[in-house]
């Protein structure tokens, strides 16, 4: 474990009695980690379980959209770059239920409250995936709106959900990569390609900005977070940011993002651009998106199938260890 | 937390070694029915990209730790012995390999 989180005392420190409330607010005041067993207040450690539990719900539950297209893809090399992105999706959010599992959680729980619709994941995995250039646009913006919201949180006061994220990022990049690439090959093919790439922009593109989450003005919980150093920034910060990094990519790629009010801002340094339908990303959150139940009913159907699985595996190791401590050979 | 349902599966910390000459380090957590599960997920989970030559998989309920809240008197012996570190001692700037 990383001994370089539990400094030494300064020489000379006495020892006074120990305040863990203290100790806390001198940890985040420090902008050093909070670790595992550290005190922490009980809404701190429940804003974590619950922000950790539905990021690793949206990695898992993020499987399916793209998963559609595996058996789909066009070519071998497409095929065994999908089943990669796929498999590192689900790594992703095993990283993260470990990371939950720190905090008291446990991971059959999360995934009970995940199939029972207790617990949300990412609005943006309820939209349809409908032709192959959704797979690019994916890779694209979806996991270049995670990279924004997950660079920051490399720093978040966690260590556990910091330390994940790390390794999340040094991933995903090739997920952008790649559907970037996709749709580079795509825009080099024919007319017919070409609309199907714009379509999916068109379709993708406020789903996406979405994905920030709402206004700043009704993000009620965004400021503790922030008090916290859970969250760095700012729905409204990111989802500029992101605009800010995609529409030279856009202009590279040969789209329009479909925006009339998208335009430079050269006294802000931003772009300006409209504002995405507040009602719709409501709407999908509470369950009423084009695919929400399909997802769910999926994620519970591999959980069901999946139980004589984890049980044979389970009563196989009981009776392996039964074996091993009364001395018989397998 | 333990196991509720028979199909949970007990914790296991896992610990990478990066590449040859470097400690193991710890990683994550998995999930797995036994040890050799536990070494095969965690290929799976954590070695997807050539990150180890070599990993650990330990139960986390067998792992003793120190209790974060008792740090100062813990290490409290390490704090008072500044005569352990090279900078306690006073050496002329001028002698060499010092």
């Amino acid at each position: 474990m990383d001994i370089t989180d539990h400094p030494a005392p300064a020489p000379g420190t006495p020892p006074g009695p120990y305040d863990p409330e203290a100790a806390f607010e001198d940890t985040i005041a420090r902008d050093q980690r909070i670790e595992p067993r550290d005190w922490m207040p009980d809404a701190y450690r429940a804003t974590l379980v619950r922000q950790i539990a539905q990021h690793a719900h949206s990695e898992i539950i993020g499987m399916q959209p793209e998963g559609e297209w595996i058996t789909k893809a066009p070519s071998l090399r497409r095929k065994a770059i999908l089943f990669a992105k796929v498999q590192d999706e689900a790594g992703h959010g095993l990283y993260l239920y470990s990371a939950a599992e720190t905090l008291g959680a446990d991971r059959a729980d999360l995934t009970r409250r995940l199939i029972d619709g207790r617990q949300k994941y990412s609005s943006i995995f309820n939209y349809p995936t409908r032709t192959f250039a959704d797979v690019g646009v994916i890779g694209w913006f979806v996991d270049g709106a995670a990279i924004c919201n997950q660079v920051p949180l490399c720093r978040t006061s966690y260590g556990p959900y910091g330390r994940a994220m790390v390794r999340v990022c040094k991933e995903e990049s090739f997920h952008q990569r790649q559907g970037y690439e996709l749709l580079l090959t795509m825009m080099r093919g024919t007319d017919e390609q070409r609309a199907m790439v714009q379509d999916a922009v068109d379709r993708w593109w406020w789903p996406s900005l979405m994905m920030f989450g709402p206004p700043d003005a009704d993000s009620p919980n965004s400021a503790r977070s922030m008090a916290w150093r859970i969250k760095r920034h700012s729905n409204d910060q990111l989802r500029q940011r992101f605009v800010d990094m995609t529409v030279p990519q856009a202009e590279k790629l040969g789209v329009t993002l479909p925006d009339p009010e998208l335009r430079w801002n050269g006294e802000r340094g931003h772009h300006d651009f409209g504002t995405p339908d507040w009602e719709e990303l409501k709407r999908v959150v509470s369950g009423d998106g084009p695919c929400n139940a399909e997802r769910i009913a999926r994620r519970r159907a591999a959980h069901e199938e999946g139980a004589w699985v984890r049980e044979a595996a389970a009563s196989y190791a009981a009776e392996q260890a039964v074996r091993t401590r009364d001395g018989v050979t397998a | 937390m333990s196991a509720t349902n028979k199909g949970d599966w007990p914790l296991y910390e896992v610990f990478v070694r990066g590449k040859r000459g470097l400690n193991h380090v710890h990683v994550g957590s998995l999930r797995a029915a036994d040890d050799e599960m536990a070494l095969r997920h965690a290929r799976d989970l954590y070695t997807r990209r050539k990150e180890g030559v070599s990993i650990w998989a330990v139960r986390s309920d067998t792992i003793a730790a120190s209790a974060p809240d008792e740090k100062d008197p813990f290490f409290a012996p390490s704090g008072d012995k500044v005569y352990r570190h090279p900078t306690f001692y006073d050496i002329p700037d001028d002698v060499p390999h010092m």
